[in-house]
């Protein structure tokens, strides 16, 4: 069975607040259902499937509660930044499956008021807990070893800030609004050798939510139709040290999949959203995904290619996660919103990319050095 | 020189417990299956390539190369170098590199095992030879 055609994403909410000291996280979750739902032209009777990770506080059962849903299906699949991209992928699954038919999929949190809750340990624990892996340097030791592997420089990672400051500049939500340069980015300081400062995602309270439906009742409603046409998932880890590779990430499985699935080929993308935790994140899954060649990312960002207007692939048109917002410290869910306005034609006219019907929108969770899950969705204007 | 980094005390279990017991003695063990000949580390009872439960304890040479490095500027407790160490044996695994001057670390230098002080069993960390 395949999930081509089978859903459309019918909603799309993405919260303005970047900050947000005044308010519960669970009410974050509430504003932003709400706002899906007015996007999409229905009320919350109508969502019969949940879909929400671990920023959900107390998980699933706290928050079908809380918000007051009536639901026949339930997903709370934990992969980090990617879960969302993941979900959509499951949520597809479900309705393809007759589970539910009206799927409300939430992110929502505040880590730039206060602490996120450390993750629970995995067996790994004892063996690793005291090196201090943090998200900055488990990503630079990933583009430590691509620039030694393939001559990858700063200077070219630099480029994937400078893209998104380009676009930032018109987002009036961004935290980033100013536009940058490489050497901007060069003379930032330095954080986790090689990734400087400006290589870095910003961190940001706020949230999201998609609705994913019937093709029925996505027709039925009055919002340009976008549908998914393939998804892919996968996880990597070091598992058991056997001949460790830091220079890709599980792309290289999810990103295959699916593009096999949609029936399309990066060649045919015309709006990519790729999530940009650090600059490396974007340079590595551009490679995995096949956009580029395996060590020649370096070479594809540089020069404005991922500029919307300037470039060959425009990317992260709302100024993703290095210039806009990373809500909770998870993109991925800003990458599917971003993605779907390319595709509706709702996006910024300054970076909107002309007659955009296909678009991919992918990511990974976790930590992209020790052990992390990815996420491809492939999304066509229908 | 600033005093001593405090590190986390192995919780330790009953799968792992031989490898605390040999750090106590300044061993670093890694498992090896018998089954399908790999070597693996952190140690599993259950071979994670073959998963067969024919996996035994062997003393690792503790010596090894560096992979990957970063050197982590921002931190409450001072700078420090995370990174993986591939050793003789095969396996790669975590670290951090200690007593050195961690800017002039190299990917593929030559690193040994040491073992530092916790509350309970020593950690192993590598060094360069």
């Amino acid at each position: 069975m395949s999930i081509k055609g089978k859903a459309y994403i019918a909603g799309i909410y993405e919260h303005p607040t970047r900050h947000a000291p005044d308010k519960s996280t669970a009410q974050l979750h509430a504003e932003v259902a709400k706002g899906a739902l007015e996007d999409a032209g229905l009320t919350k009777a109508d969502v019969d499937g949940y879909f929400c990770p671990g920023d959900a506080p107390g998980g699933a059962w706290p928050m079908v509660d809380y918000l007051g849903l009536k639901v026949r299906h339930i997903d709370s699949t934990e992969t980090g930044g990617c879960s969302y991209l993941i979900h959509l992928g499951h949520a597809a699954e479900a309705i393809a499956a007759g589970k539910c038919s009206i799927a409300l999929i939430t992110l929502a949190g505040k880590p730039r008021t206060g602490a996120m809750p450390p993750r629970a340990a995995g067996a790994e624990v004892d063996f690793e807990a005291a090196y201090g892996a943090t998200t900055h340097n488990a990503y630079g030791m990933c583009a430590m070893r691509h620039m030694h592997d393939y001559g990858t420089t700063s200077e070219q990672l630099a480029w994937i800030k400078v893209a998104a400051s380009h676009h930032a500049q018109y987002n009036p939500h961004a935290m980033l609004k100013d536009v940058v340069t490489v050497e901007d980015v060069l003379n930032s300081p330095m954080i986790s050798d090689p990734l400087h400062r400006l290589d870095c995602c910003v961190v940001s309270d706020g949230g999201g939510a998609l609705i994913v439906t019937t093709p029925e009742i996505a027709k039925s409603l009055k919002k340009p139709l976008v549908r998914m046409i393939g998804h892919g998932e996968a996880m990597k880890g070091p598992r058991g040290g056997k001949d460790l590779n830091l220079t890709y990430s599980a792309g290289v499985w999810s990103g295959p999949r699916a593009f096999e699935e949609a029936g399309v080929t990066p060649k045919d993308i015309k709006y990519a959203s790729i999530y940009d935790s650090f600059t490396i994140t974007v340079l590595m899954q551009l490679e995995d995904l096949g956009f580029c060649k395996k060590g020649e990312g370096g070479k594809f960002v540089s020069h404005g290619n991922l500029i919307s207007g300037v470039g060959k692939l425009p990317f992260n048109t709302d100024g993703g996660g290095l210039c806009s917002n990373h809500p909770v410290n998870r993109g991925g869910m800003t990458k599917i919103i971003e993605a779907v306005r390319q595709l509706r034609g709702e996006a910024h006219p300054k970076v909107q990319v002309p007659n955009c019907d296909l678009a991919i929108a992918h990511g990974t969770g976790g930590l992209l050095g020790v052990r992390h899950a990815a996420s491809t969705c492939i999304l066509e204007r229908a | 020189m600033a005093e001593a980094k405090k590190y986390p005390t192995p919780q330790g279990n009953p799968e792992t417990k031989p490898f605390w017991d040999a750090a106590a003695q300044g061993k670093f063990l890694i498992k090896r299956c018998t089954a399908c000949g790999e070597p693996h580390y952190f140690p599993r009872s259950i071979c994670p390539f073959c998963f067969s439960d024919k996996t035994v304890w062997e003393e690792s040479s503790g010596e090894g190369t560096i992979y990957t490095f970063s050197l982590m500027r921002k931190s409450a407790s001072g700078p420090y170098a995370i990174g993986y160490v591939t050793l003789k044996e095969g396996p790669s695994l975590q670290t951090n590199f200690v007593d050195c001057d961690i800017d002039t670390l190299k990917i593929g230098q030559k690193v040994k095992v040491v073992f530092k002080p916790t509350d309970g069993a020593p950690l192993p960390f590598f060094t360069p030879v």
